[in-house]
């Protein structure tokens, strides 16, 4: 039967709260720009799972405001997600996370979120909120393994900005990353992986903190401080301890002119 | 300019309150390119999308077709602004789902290019800001082609090209497929073969000379048998 006010999907929706609409009191606020901020993260999908990384900093403009901060979030024992851009959306996204994480943990029924419904809810939320003209200046990589159709693990890596744009992809960077570390990241995956090689987990990160510090050198907005998670589709989840950048500056002396 | 009003980025707050609102603004639309190309025979419909997703001089991905088939005798290929793309087309196929429970049948191409035009004009005031092309068989089994502007504008061609190397390539398709322009006119009708290789051959010459067109192409062959598709490599840089 045709619903008489058109197409609502809402009688489909669960228990998870709605995402509270501003405060009624005085003009209604928008965000017309981030605060503090998180800049790139990286994202690879190897052969058995998958590793994203990202600095513990959170910038307030060029100031390093916050320099223990994470931007990587086990959301189940197989999904992980990161984020760059807006520090405050991503914990305001995170807090509703959490609870629907928590949600379907009580239900108690084997199931649990996936990164790939996870990837496409984001991808909703950001897109309404856009279309408010009200964006949540968010970048996400959602990382994790879920079964495919035969019962197999398989790995995800998908892209959500604040637009609501998604795609996924082997090698994923955002910001500063997409033009500094994508090339170097394809170009080491297509190394490994031609002639019918084999990406592995080490690989992975190996790539990866090469990257993380190319970033280092040369993003005004990276830190030297960074943590990795590594979803593998055998066993759970986990972040890493952070991980720090040993500098090597001794060129600078050497740049003249700009003093 | 008094010294006192000099604050340290070097311009004067009296300069600033005249400057009016900020440049940086939030901007709901990007462009992440794309090409579509389709064509119309007796018999049969192709469709064919490049595979590149980008956004300026960055390439997200270069493994995203752009083609959507709705049923067994309809696709649709959306490029344009990419998040747009992805919210059109889950509506367009909710809204087949509807259809197909209510009615107990598919939707005919017809009905799916009006439904089509109908969506996009309901957004006539904040646009979906993809171009769209749909490719079918009607019940004739001829192929048909719809080609729509994003808000709705819906006009039935033999043959089009949409999305960023629609203005590229629309009309080379009028000369090798309309033999528009030319002193001899072949006279046998254009067979599938034909139409797939001056697909293949116009996505080839996009890819050359326009960056967001690239990477390879997902060719989607409709006939009364059903889809089939066909893929191809293009320009890798």
């Amino acid at each position: 039967m045709a619903n008489p006010q058109g197409l609502s999907f809402e009688r489909f929706s669960t228990s998870i709260p709605a995402i509270p609409s501003a405060p009624a009191l005085g003009p209604m606020k928008r965000t017309q720009t981030p605060v503090t901020t998180g800049t790139s993260v990286l994202g690879i999908r190897y052969e058995g799972g998958i590793v994203l990384a990202a600095d513990t900093l959170a910038s307030y403009g060029s100031l390093l405001r916050y320099r223990d901060c994470t931007r990587l979030h086990k959301v189940n024992d197989n999904t992980v997600i990161a984020c760059m851009g807006d520090y405050a959306d991503f914990q305001y996204l995170l807090s509703i996370i959490e609870q629907k994480a928590i949600t379907e943990d009580c239900m108690d029924d084997g199931f649990n979120i996936t990164a790939r419904s996870l990837h496409s809810w984001l991808t909703r939320v950001l897109y309404n909120k856009r279309c408010k003209f009200d964006p949540l200046w968010t970048t996400f990589l959602v990382a994790g393994t879920d079964e495919d159709d035969d019962g197999q693990k398989k790995e995800f890596l998908g892209y959500v900005d604040k637009l609501g744009t998604a795609y996924t992809d082997p090698v994923i960077a955002t910001g500063y990353g997409s033009m500094l570390a994508t090339p170097v990241m394809r170009e080491a995956v297509e190394a490994k992986t031609k002639n019918g090689g084999q990406l592995t987990e080490q690989d992975a990160i190996d790539i990866i903190k090469n990257c993380m510090t190319i970033l280092y050198y040369r993003d005004a907005r990276a830190h030297y401080r960074y943590e990795i998670a590594v979803v593998p589709t055998t066993g759970k989840a986990r972040i890493e301890p952070p991980t720090e950048i040993k500098g090597d500056w001794q060129v600078a002396h050497l740049i003249k002119g700009y003093e | 300019m008094s010294m006192s009003l000099m604050r340290p980025g070097g311009f004067s707050y009296s300069e600033l309150a005249n400057a009016g609102p900020v440049e940086h603004q939030f901007s709901p639309y990007t462009d992440n390119g794309g090409s579509i190309v389709a064509v119309a025979g007796k018999g049969f419909a192709l469709i064919a999308s490049d595979t590149r997703l980008s956004t300026g001089y960055s390439i997200y991905t270069r493994d995203q077709p752009k083609l959507y088939p709705l049923n067994s005798n309809t696709v649709l290929g959306c490029s344009g602004c990419w998040c747009d793309v992805l919210s059109e087309t889950r509506l367009i196929e909710a809204r087949m789902k509807l259809y197909k429970h209510e009615h107990q049948k598919e939707m005919s191409p017809a009905a799916v290019a009006q439904m089509l035009a109908t969506i996009l004009y309901s957004r006539r005031f904040f646009p979906y800001y993809v171009s769209n092309v749909l490719a079918g068989i009607d019940a004739e089994g001829q192929g048909v082609v719809y080609s729509y502007d994003p808000v709705g504008h819906c006009d039935q061609n033999l043959f089009h090209a949409g999305g960023s190397s629609g203005a590229l390539l629309q009309p080379l398709l009028d000369n090798q497929i309309a033999h528009l322009n030319m002193q001899i006119k072949p006279t046998e009708p254009l067979s599938l073969e034909k139409a797939k290789g001056i697909i293949k051959d116009v996505f080839i010459s996009a890819a050359e000379r326009d960056i967001y067109t690239g990477d390879g192409i997902l060719l989607k062959i409709i006939t009364k048998d059903g889809i089939t598709e066909e893929s191809m490599k293009l320009r890798h840089d």
